[in-house]
């Protein structure tokens, strides 16, 4: 968390001038459940990306590659996994119910407190 | 060159509205407040003005919008009264808090119920705490003095908060007086261009308006309120001088009327204090030394100004157009302010409420004298026999 500012030193009436700076607004502490890679493959449709609430979907724009989650600012909505196609697809095919953490999916869910750093 | 007219106090503050010219009116009609926005209306239509005048559905809608427009780097005015400013006061927080220079025509009403469109001052009071600076105007021609100096003090870079201007409903708004009308380009002088420091319609510098702020900068916000009304009071006292140079009227942060040599003062503000005069001067002339003091500055409270104005009488009345319902001996808000200030600044000697004229009853000269032989005779005694007197209520 940045350094709290004093009241001098912050624009009056709580206005916000500078354009984008929420980004240094770190959300990632919000979260309960931390979006991980599983074994399906990810067919790259951007479908998180383009869905993702607070533009936490890394990629890789030139090679058209989704690379990971930015955790800074992931808040765990699970947006991510329940629009993945190939989570679908997953969950289709194994003819049981699964849970969101299941290693078969390619967006796993897990909950903060059982990732092993 | 000036020229007087005959005109109501609602007219005159029209006829101030006119002459700045503000970008935003955005304005609710509502008793007595509303001939004021209709003469404007008709200088709109009459293409007298460059303004945008908003007609909305509600109070809340009209300070909604001009909290939209003020944001947007435009200067704003409205006008209301009592239930109007009631349905406001969301807003009228909003304003003061996103720190929109604002100027509000207030024009004096009781609040319902029951329903009263008549003067007293209960509606103002429910704003009191809310960060708008607030003038009272005597007459019609203070209350046009007070609008054109209002958006200076509300513009100031220092100051950058709302300004409510009062009168009294129906008793100076819709009654006829001499009123001194300045040259509209020596107003437009005095009053200058506005230019807001942050517009939000500059999109090549895009930025927010209230945003969420919780327990990490809130506080800090507030701080920067309470340093912005602190400042006011010189930017008052500065905008007065300067008026006084260029119009030839002088105004402070109150009006002191005989005091200095008076042993028992009357506080009063608003038009009473012009019922009040008269007494003075009748009780005068019998040799009774009394005086008056006229609020101006409401808020920011001159306190420790009108404790040094007070230190040398020996009795005090206040009266209050309105209750502060279960305050300490159910008083009026200019008592308990008052009374603070002085027990604050170390002034001693007895002070007593008259709480009078509310849904706009008849003060008379002759109920003022009564206050003024009760004061002299707290003056004598050292004594309040009673705190709080509802004046002239039917027992």
């Amino acid at each position: 968390m940045a350094k709290l500012k004093g009241w001098k030193d912050i624009p009056i009436g709580g206005m916000i001038l500078e354009a984008g700076n929420s980004v240094e607004y770190r959300t990632g502490g919000w979260r309960a459940f931390r979006p991980v890679r599983g074994e399906a493959e990810c067919i790259h449709c951007f479908q998180c990306w383009l869905f993702c609430p607070d533009s936490s979907i890394l990629v890789d724009a030139e090679n058209e590659k989704m690379v990971g989650f930015d955790l800074e600012h992931c808040k765990g909505c699970g947006i991510c996994a329940s629009i993945c196609p190939v989570n679908k697809k997953v969950v289709k095919q194994a003819e049981e119910e699964l849970g969101r953490d299941d290693a078969r999916l390619c967006i796993r869910m897990v909950e903060e407190g059982k990732i092993e750093e | 060159m000036s020229t007087f007219e005959a005109l109501q106090g609602n007219e005159a503050v029209a006829t101030a509205m006119r002459q700045i010219n503000p970008d935003v009116i955005a304005a609710y009609p509502i008793t007595p407040q509303t001939s004021t926005v209709q003469k404007f209306a008709d200088f709109v239509a009459d293409g007298l003005v460059d303004t945008e005048f908003v007609c909305v559905e509600s109070e809340h809608s009209a300070m909604s919008a001009c909290v939209g427009a003020s944001s947007a780097g435009a200067r704003v005015m409205t006008a209301t009264s009592a239930n109007g400013l009631a349905l406001m006061w969301e807003i009228v927080y909003i304003a003061a808090s996103n720190r929109c220079p604002i100027t509000m025509s207030l024009v004096n009403r009781a609040l319902s119920a029951p329903i009263n469109i008549h003067c007293d001052h209960s509606d103002v009071m429910g704003i009191r705490d809310s960060g708008w600076i607030i003038l009272f105007s005597e007459s019609g021609q203070e209350a046009y003095d007070n609008m054109i100096q209002a958006v200076r003090i509300a513009e100031h870079p220092d100051v950058l908060l709302p300004v409510a201007v009062c009168q009294d409903g129906f008793i100076t708004s819709h009654a006829m007086e001499k009123v001194e009308i300045f040259d509209d380009a020596d107003v437009k002088a005095f009053v200058g261009e506005y230019k807001p420091q942050w517009p939000l319609l500059d999109i090549d510098d895009p930025k927010t308006f209230g945003p969420l702020d919780f327990y990490d900068y809130y506080y800090e916000h507030k701080r920067q309120q309470v340093e912005a009304m602190a400042n006011s009071q010189q930017v008052i006292l500065d905008v007065a001088a300067e008026f006084n140079k260029k119009f030839d009227r002088d105004y402070g942060l109150f009006e002191a009327y005989k005091l200095d040599d008076a042993d028992v003062a009357i506080v009063v503000a608003n038009s009473t204090a012009g019922t009040v005069k008269v007494v003075v001067d009748r009780l005068r002339g019998e040799g009774l030394k009394v005086g008056l003091l006229k609020p101006r500055v409401f808020r920011p409270f001159p306190a420790s100004e009108i404790a040094d104005a007070l230190s040398n009488v020996k009795a005090v009345a206040v009266m209050d157009r309105s209750i502060s319902f279960g305050a300490m001996q159910n008083a009026g808000p200019l008592f308990l302010e008052l009374l603070a200030g002085l027990t604050a600044n170390g002034v001693q000697g007895p002070v007593a409420d008259y709480v009078y004229g509310l849904g706009g009853r008849d003060i008379l000269p002759r109920e003022i004298e009564g206050v003024y032989r009760d004061a002299l005779k707290m003056a004598e005694t050292g004594q309040v026999e009673q705190m709080v007197t509802y004046l002239s209520v039917r027992e």
